[in-house]
């Protein structure tokens, strides 16, 4: 294992031994101390490591990860994960704004609370928050699958397109065509395994509501323009 | 009364023109504001209003075709690793594939490349046909992400983070059913058919300061290799251009009202912005302010069409331009050739703006499989690098007959201005006077 400490160490060390790792490599696990709030923690990852960061971060974590498995086990920042396209990341605390905005693929499971515009645009990523996510959650998001284990803010799933979201708890307000489904048994299907895969085994598919997109205003409409 | 009284001509309201009617007629019809592409149409200062004094007495020219006269630019020297190296002042501006055709895209390519200089993604990601056609390819980092993936952003050879354009400061992308093919809504991760309305602002950061990090990040992404350029808008050019150099920006793009876009309002492109020639001063203003002219370089665009208006730019303090709307005329577009095509679409060569309908007579600004055949990406290639050469050369002629030995050696102490308005926005004197509006005289 390597291990970098950014009380000492610069945070370019850091991210330029991560994108050195070549096909092969015997370094295959990270550990990342003191990282203080640092923004672009491992960030631009394309390698199937594992790293674990001992502490909090700041801003964009684990940005555009491929395939690495990243650890935070403390709170992240704004955009952790942002843009991911395979992998995972794993925040043990909470999460602040825009969590796995834009993500193509893999997995990011917060295990605290997530913040506002959780999964902005997201494109296919899959994200799993255990407790609750603030308001504008979802927003324009495109693909992909958000399930949150507690409650949604306001307005969830504002001019949606086709990610799919589950929650378990209230929803405080829902945004412009953004609407509650009904949950069919693939949709359990799916369902049950995310939760699987976050290593969540005390819930049950079924105590969640799915919302999805009404798609009414996928082409313009003057009639619909209260809605914009 | 007599019947034979004389009547007055009829008088068309000047308020109300025929142009002007006709909208109102067609949004009582249609219940929806005009949609087009391209940029500002309305006449607005620009860079005819000025003209260069040349030598004479005060000063020695250069031999027009025996001495040196150098037209090369780095783009990025602030803080990348590998800055871009032109051999020309002229950069093919950001317009995206599934607004363009794949042949658009890939002579856009072949001419940038033929011709020494850099070409420019759109949103919607890159593709193949651009990347392998392109030497130097800027990528651009939009609201929407659109096919953005780490992959792409580290075979790029500059990063372009969109704040705003000319055509719409404050807007996002727009792009109707008709050109979301399947290819299109692939890429961007959309289903197919639906009028796509971008964000207007980034998902995960807002502000200069949240800049400032995600310029961070995107350079640590690349292991700090390219260029970061931050494309504004002509909106607050004094305040953007300092605040984009305060966010860590190698390049800044300003983009004035000219510049064109594939699709947005109508109400858009003519009523918001400022005009291109009232933006440089006040960018050049804040980067020597900030002792980062020179440093930090500045690419103007919006209506740049001949070596005149590069040269005038340049002197104005840019380092480089960009052209779009040019550059797409230069491939075919708007050519009289397919007149008739363009009557049918109630249209006419050289008006034709409905680049959303992606019905394009010239094969540019469509995904029609049929239409696009029209344009072949070698012979529209090879015309893009004459014309950018022919630019350059202009560029050239009027830099010697000021006797400088490069195009950046021109300044604004070159030019005056033929009218009040434009010798107040370029800050140069009106011509036969020593009067520049708004400021002491020198």
């Amino acid at each position: 294992m390597q291990t970098f400490d950014l009380s000492v160490q610069p945070l370019r060390e850091l991210n330029q031994a991560l994108h050195e790792i070549g096909d092969g490599s015997n370094e295959t696990s990270f550990e990342v101390l003191n990282p203080r709030g640092s923004h672009a923690v491992a960030v631009g990852i394309d390698a199937p490591v594992d790293v674990d960061v001992r502490g909090s971060v700041g801003y964009y974590c684990a940005g555009m990860n491929s395939e690495a498995t990243v650890t935070v086990h403390g709170n992240a920042g704004p955009g952790v994960a942002e843009n991911m396209m395979s992998g995972t990341v794993i925040i043990k605390g909470d999460a602040s704004q825009y969590a796995g905005a834009t993500g193509h693929g893999g997995l990011l499971v917060i295990e605290g609370n997530a913040s506002s515009r959780c999964g902005i645009s997201m494109k296919g990523i899959d994200i799993v928050v255990k407790g609750d996510i603030g308001h504008m959650s979802a927003f324009m998001a495109q693909a992909g699958n958000l399930v949150v284990l507690g409650n949604a803010g306001d307005a969830l799933g504002d001019s949606l397109y086709e990610a799919t979201l589950f929650v378990r708890g209230s929803v405080k307000s829902l945004g412009a065509d953004c609407i509650a489904k009904d949950m069919r048994p693939e949709h359990i299907e799916l369902l049950s395994g995310l939760l699987e895969k976050a290593g969540v085994n005390d819930v049950k598919a079924e105590e969640f509501t799915r919302y999805g997109s009404a798609r009414q205003l996928y082409n313009f409409d003057i009639d619909n323009a209260d809605a914009y | 009364m007599s019947t034979n009284n004389p009547t007055t001509t009829p008088r068309p309201s000047a308020t109300f023109d025929d142009y002007t009617l006709s909208e109102i007629r067609r949004a009582a019809a249609t219940g929806i504001y005009d949609i087009r592409g391209g940029g500002a149409k309305r006449k607005v200062p620009h860079f005819d209003d000025l003209l260069f004094l040349g030598a004479s007495m005060s000063r020695y020219p250069l031999e027009g075709y025996r001495e040196t006269c150098n037209t090369n630019v780095v783009l990025g020297s602030r803080f990348a690793k590998k800055p871009i190296e032109l051999k020309i002042p002229i950069t093919i501006a950001g317009m995206s594939f599934g607004s363009l055709s794949g042949p658009a895209k890939e002579a856009l390519g072949r001419g940038a490349t033929l011709a020494g200089t850099s070409t420019t993604t759109g949103d919607g990601g890159m593709t193949e046909e651009e990347r392998g056609h392109s030497e130097l390819l800027v990528y651009q980092y939009l609201p929407s992400r659109y096919g953005m993936n780490p992959r792409d952003l580290r075979r790029a050879d500059a990063i372009e983070v969109v704040v705003g354009q000319g055509a719409k400061p404050g807007g996002g992308g727009m792009l109707l059913g008709q050109k979301i093919s399947d290819r299109v809504a692939e890429m961007r991760t959309l289903p197919k058919g639906i009028d796509q309305r971008s964000a207007c602002r980034h998902p995960d950061w807002t502000g200069p300061d949240d800049l400032e990090i995600k310029i961070h990040e995107l350079r640590e992404i690349t292991d700090w290799q390219k260029p970061i350029y931050v494309k504004i808008g002509g909106a607050r050019p004094y305040y953007d251009t300092a605040l984009a150099v305060k966010a860590g920006a190698d390049v800044v793009v300003l983009d004035g009202m000219q510049g064109g876009t594939a699709a947005t309002q109508e109400v858009f492109i003519e009523h918001v912005g400022q005009p291109t020639l009232a933006c440089i001063r006040p960018a050049v203003q804040a980067l020597q302010d900030l002792g980062m002219h020179r440093e930090v370089q500045l690419v103007i665009s919006g209506g740049i069409r001949n070596g005149a208006d590069v040269a005038k730019a340049l002197a104005l303090g840019a380092d480089a331009v960009s052209i779009g709307s040019a550059a797409l005329v230069a491939i075919g577009d708007n050519d009289p050739r397919w007149e008739e095509d363009y009557q049918k679409l109630g249209t006419t060569a050289g008006a034709y703006d409905d680049w959303h309908e992606g019905q394009d007579p010239a094969g540019i600004s469509t995904q029609d499989p049929d239409l696009m055949k029209r344009v072949d990406p070698v012979a529209a290639g090879r015309r893009l690098a004459n014309y950018l050469k022919v630019m350059t050369l202009e560029t050239q002629t009027i830099a010697r007959a000021c006797g400088k030995n490069h195009v950046h050696n021109l300044e604004p102490e070159d030019l005056c201005a033929l009218t009040i308005e434009s010798a107040a926005m370029a800050g140069v004197p009106l011509a036969g006077t020593d009067w520049i509006p708004g400021k002491k005289t020198f």
